[in-house]
């Protein structure tokens, strides 16, 4: 039966329209204007000439135009490429090593024939309830590195590639094992079963039976941690400035050590000038470029997952 | 002498005088032993099972276990002679460190920090709640496809940038007068913003760094970045609202106002209830790094929280604060849960 839409039904639908388009033009806004930024000249960056579109010029003469001069001072700063790659490093490699471990427990944990399943389950929901804090944590960074450096035959934790315990120790995620284990718990028996019986061993069940029947989840999960490991800072941060290992900055540290030092937008200016371009007044452009060459990755992929991670967080979530 | 009654599991032999394990108890004692044996055979039997656990346990142990006993930090004298920062050189300081900052010196620094987690965890439940209910309701109103995802597309996004190029981005965009123009978006505020002297001022200056702003400003950020991704979950439970409910709502006269109230509210309301208790939860567990990245000495009165001002200090009294700040929340999420479990049959955990 096709009815007549009444009146409230139009305003209803008008002001969802309207919502939803100003927010998000809201969410894009920002990123529209740092990429604008960064096709800027640096002194209409500085003097906060720019509102929509890239704005060249200096002193009384801005007018619309475009410059790639930022980027070529941060494709020319090696310190730039240095940071880029341990971002990499650590995405690509922590990634693997969270998924790895992951994985497997996860396919222990959705046995429920393991013995002492209730008392694994808890040791891993603990850690969500209680964080033993800043302090206690990095300590344990240090002893831990210590003794890394140790096995390695060093001396302390500074003399090795910080960017390692980077890898292992951070990125932990417990919600992630947990979405993973429901899903693997939703597998059919009768499949693992059939495999078995053709003599499967556990970890051919895992490979050839498991894994392919969770792949949405898996690259959610995936999703999860690779973000995570490529926005990663605050640790990062602590770590390799505790160990004065400015070469294991991932560079999410670097816009922040630029934004800091070289440029006043957070109050906090010590006009260090420890970054090559600083002293020739730039600094401001370039770290927008930074910004925009540290999301990049992120929009690449983006597009391509965004169907998967609607589905996995709405089927691990909630478990009744 | 006095006879133990023990017929139960002993039998004595008469003749020479000497006990021996009942014919009952030596069935006992074999299933007792058995036990341990089965449980034994099943471990061994299922040894790659515990294989696959060791790195996921290990990992956790070493970095979510072993910091853990870096809380006894909390009740050791930092300042003991020699320590040099080892904690374990440290003399014990009983409760010394929890009165310092309870009742002590720097109780005037712990409270106003509790005291800003709180408001700030509190603001961002008020306003960071409803509005993923909101759009996914707005969503829910949109029949072309197109539109729809091309809006989620972008309002997901957010969540994906990391705290650092969220905070810069805030920052540029709220800069104050440089070069005699204000940042783009402090520029809007200063037009259609209300027009007075102190708010005024702030922008000029840069408003991130000022006190009364900065709650505003962290929940605006954090709506931003969550409100679009967090709307996941409520879009699920709103689109599985049967259509028939809808028509059936029609043809009794409903208008949009009265379906929202008797049909689809209804039908969410389990899922919401749910996240409430989540968000309820980790109420106290406001996300440190991005207020590490925004705290400055303007805002700090409005901005520090326990964990930032933990950090700063690094010694025995931080570690005690940052420990009474998360037992608390523990106690909420462990509260809420068992809420949750006994009001909605749902648990969490």
């Amino acid at each position: 039966m096709k009815r007549k839409m009444e009146i409230s039904e139009l305003i209803f639908k008008i002001v969802a329209y309207v919502f939803l388009i100003v927010f998000a033009l809201m969410c894009l806004y920002p990123l529209v204007y740092v990429l604008a930024g960064t096709f800027s000249s640096s002194d209409a960056v500085l003097n906060n000439k720019i509102v929509l579109w890239p704005v060249i010029g200096g002193e009384g003469s801005y007018r619309f135009g475009f410059t790639v001069d930022a980027f070529k001072y941060a494709f020319g700063y090696n310190m730039f490429w240095v940071s880029y790659a341990n971002t990499i490093f650590v995405a690509f490699i922590g990634t693997i090593w969270c998924l790895v471990y992951s994985i497997l427990g996860a396919y222990a944990l959705s046995k429920k024939r393991l013995l002492g399943r209730h008392g694994f389950n808890f040791f891993l929901v603990f850690t969500m309830w209680f964080a033993a804090g800043i302090i206690p944590t990095f300590l344990n960074y240090k002893a831990t590195g210590d003794a890394l450096a140790t096995i390695v035959g060093g001396q302390d934790w500074g003399d090795i590639d910080l960017k390692w315990l980077i890898v292992l120790a951070m990125g932990m995620n417990a919600t992630n094992i947990i979405l993973l284990r429901n899903s693997f718990e939703g597998v059919p028996t009768e499949i693992e079963e059939a495999a078995r019986i053709d003599g499967a061993t556990e970890m051919q069940v895992l490979m050839n039976v498991y894994i392919p029947m969770s792949k949405a989840t898996i690259a959610t999960v995936a999703l999860f941690f690779g973000i995570s490991r490529w926005n990663g800072y605050f640790w990062a941060y602590k770590v390799s400035n505790a160990a004065n290992q400015s070469y294991s900055w991932p560079v999410q540290v670097l816009v922040r050590d630029l934004i800091d030092n070289e440029t006043d937008i957070t109050g906090k200016f010590n006009g260090d000038n420890s970054h090559e371009f600083a002293n020739q007044g730039i600094a401001t452009s370039v770290l927008y470029s930074f910004i925009v060459l540290s999301i990049i990755p992120i929009l690449i992929i983006y597009p391509f997952i965004q169907k998967y991670f609607a589905k996995g967080v709405n089927m691990g979530g909630v478990k009744e | 002498m006095f006879k133990i009654k023990c017929d139960d599991f002993l039998t004595c032999d008469e003749a020479t005088g000497t006990y021996s394990m009942s014919a009952e108890q030596q069935v006992r004692d074999q299933t007792e032993k058995n036990r341990w044996k089965n449980i034994g055979l099943t471990i061994l039997k299922d040894w790659r099972l515990y294989l696959m656990l060791l790195p996921m346990v290990l990992v956790y142990v070493f970095w979510r276990y072993m910091p853990m006993t870096q809380l006894l930090g909390a009740f050791k004298d930092y300042n003991t002679p020699g320590a040099n920062g080892n904690t374990e050189n440290m003399k014990w300081f009983g409760l010394n460190n929890f009165m310092n900052i309870f009742v002590g010196s720097n109780a005037n620094l712990f409270w106003p920090a509790f005291r800003n987690t709180f408001i700030i965890a509190f603001y961002n439940l008020l306003f960071g709640f409803p509005m993923p209910i909101i759009l996914a309701l707005f969503f829910n109103e949109v029949k072309s496809n197109v539109v729809r995802s091309t809006v989620q597309v972008l309002v997901y996004l957010p969540k994906f940038l990391s705290t650092v190029i969220v905070t810069s981005i805030a920052l540029i965009l709220l800069n104050g007068k440089s070069g005699g123009e204000l940042g783009a978006l402090s520029k809007i505020i200063a037009v259609f913003g209300p027009n007075n002297e102190a708010l005024q001022n702030a922008l000029n200056s840069g408003i991130f760094f000022e006190a009364r702003y900065f709650r505003s400003l962290y929940v605006i950020t954090e709506l931003w970045e969550h409100a679009g991704y967090d709307s996941i979950v409520f879009f699920a439970a709103v689109i599985a609202v049967s259509p028939t409910s809808y028509e059936a709502a029609q043809i009794d006269g409903a208008g949009k106002i009265q379906q929202m109230r008797y049909v689809v509210l209804p039908s969410i309301l389990s899922t919401v209830v749910i996240m409430l208790i989540m968000k309820i939860g980790g109420l106290l567990s406001v996300g440190y790094e991005k207020v590490y990245l925004l705290l400055s000495t303007g805002n700090m009165s409005a901005s520090q929280i326990v964990a930032t001002l933990a950090n700063s200090w690094g010694d025995g009294k931080g570690i005690a604060a940052e420990m009474t700040n998360n037992l608390i929340g523990m106690i909420l999420v462990i509260g809420a849960n068992t809420v949750s479990r006994k009001a909605a049959n749902v648990s969490l955990y």
